[in-house]
């Protein structure tokens, strides 16, 4: 199980929860783990053509897995996954 | 068994390395550590071109941060060569550095031989007094407040980032500080907004944050601009500003900002909020990525709840808009490693700080290329501009 990391814009649609954990072998399939347990992540994080939304960052650890191998990024056991929107908001 | 200070000195310079004013001026500028072990008064008077100022009072505790590297070539100079012996055996025998001379006659021999001499540009009584506790930092010091007082800040907002990042830097002694909103302050600000009060309810903000600055420090100059940052006048505000602080509020400002301090190669301190939750970075252009190679592009309204209200914490602000503050003392200075392809993410709930990288984009639709072949009609330019906040209601 891997411990993804639910930001602000994402809660709602995890019921409130910071961390959720998913599993999978790589980053295409924990991400899938948690869209088929809350499906209204879905359409936030993948575009049509199955990639991730230009807008969606992830990173496994602190790395961006668009450096790695993207949705293929092997993931282990007790990595975590950070998903961050871009956020705008200073007032 | 007593000892007259002449051959107490003599005993000294026997067991130190000495160096001729003529070398010394061959090594200015090539990485030797050059310190001046007279009083800070005496440093004010003039001082060698690059010269730090370590009283000898203060050596052992200070030269650490100065020169952290016991290999390194130091070389010690007062006003005749004796301070500097003294001080160049303390650091040799007590303190292991390897590479330590005395400069033979000091500054006097210097000066008389009609080498370069630095004057710094003195701090008023009051200055001394009001940024003491700077001056007591090494890596900031008289010359490093001096640069404070030279610099220039652009606010975007005096709102819940702008105003504690207003306030502090203001407090630094940044000297000018520029400040962007077109709101007056209202009621449900004040719960985040420190830099306003309850009695300038209804006026504009910018006005509001000059007399919370002047207040507080009347070194500081305030240059006032109630406009909203557009296409139309982005051109015409931010050329010239050292470092900009970005506390805005919605998207389509964000980009264009981005798009128009690469083509000017103005470092930007970003940050944003929301709920109990911070975001924090520092883009410098070319150094490292830009906010387009972080965000490629920005959400669709629907999931952006940058255009409406929404809540935040109060104090998240403060906490967000100082970590900006700090970012750009250290920019301003040159010191630290700055948040440079680096996002720091705040939790507040979770009491965490994690960061992730943030690497250049080769494809970069900005920052990819030159700076002068970005265009005018290019900036903030992304998807659905027009529509984007019209559409989030």
């Amino acid at each position: 199980m891997a411990t993804i990391k639910i930001p602000p814009v994402l809660r709602a649609s995890v019921g409130g929860k910071r961390e959720v954990n998913a599993s999978g072998a790589n980053v295409g399939e924990v991400l899938r783990d948690l869209a088929a347990s809350h499906p209204a992540t879905a359409e936030q994080l993948f575009a049509a053509d199955g990639e991730l939304n230009r807008y969606v960052n992830v990173y496994l650890n602190d790395e961006d897995v668009r450096v790695l191998q993207g949705l293929d990024t092997a993931v282990g056991a007790g990595d975590t996954l950070v998903i961050l929107p871009a956020m705008a908001g200073g007032r | 068994m007593s000892v007259s200070s002449a051959e107490l000195l003599r005993q000294i310079k026997n067991r130190i390395d000495e160096i001729d004013p003529s070398e010394v001026k061959e090594l200015i500028g090539e990485g030797v550590a050059i310190v001046d072990v007279r009083g800070s008064e005496e440093f004010a008077t003039g001082h060698l071109p690059g010269a730090r100022s370590i009283p000898r009072g203060h050596l052992e505790s200070r030269i650490e941060s100065a020169v952290p590297d016991r290999s390194a070539q130091v070389v010690l100079y007062c006003a005749s060569g004796a301070r500097s012996a003294y001080a160049a055996r303390t650091l040799q025998e007590d303190m292991g550095y390897e590479h330590v001379r005395s400069m033979t006659g000091g500054i006097t021999l210097w000066k008389d031989r009609g080498y370069e001499v630095e004057i710094p540009r003195a701090l008023s009584a009051e200055q001394r007094d009001r940024y003491s506790r700077h001056l007591l930092i090494p890596e900031i010091g008289a010359e490093g407040q001096q640069r404070l007082l030279d610099a220039r800040v652009l606010l975007l907002g005096a709102g819940g980032l702008g105003s504690p990042t207003a306030l502090y830097l203001a407090a630094a002694g940044v000297g000018t500080l520029g400040i962007v909103d077109d709101d007056d302050v209202d009621l449900s600000n004040l719960q985040r907004q420190v830099i306003h009060s309850t009695q300038r309810v209804g006026i504009p903000k910018v006005d509001s944050a000059e007399e919370s600055i002047h207040a507080l420090n009347p070194d500081v100059q305030v240059v006032k601009y109630p406009v909203r940052l557009n296409a139309q006048n982005i051109m015409e505000i931010i050329p010239g500003w050292d470092v900009i602080v970005d506390g805005v509020d919605n998207f389509p400002t964000r980009y264009l900002l981005n798009d128009a301090t690469v083509r000017l190669r103005i470092p930007v301190v970003s940050a944003s909020i929301l709920g109990f939750d911070g975001q924090l970075s520092v883009f410098k252009p070319y150094d490292g990525p830009c906010y387009r190679c972080l965000f490629r592009e920005p959400p669709p309204a629907e999931l952006a709840p940058s255009c409406g209200a929404n809540g935040v914490l109060g104090v998240l602000p403060g906490t967000m808009g100082l970590l900006q503050a700090t970012e750009v003392i250290k920019l301003l200075l040159g010191i630290g490693d700055p948040a440079i392809g680096r996002l720091l993410l705040y939790d507040a709930l979770a009491a965490t700080l994690t960061e992730v990288k943030v690497h250049r984009d080769p494809d970069c639709p900005i920052c990819s290329r030159d700076p002068e072949d970005i265009r005018d009609d290019e900036l903030g330019v992304f998807p659905d501009y027009e529509a984007f906040c019209a559409a989030a209601g």
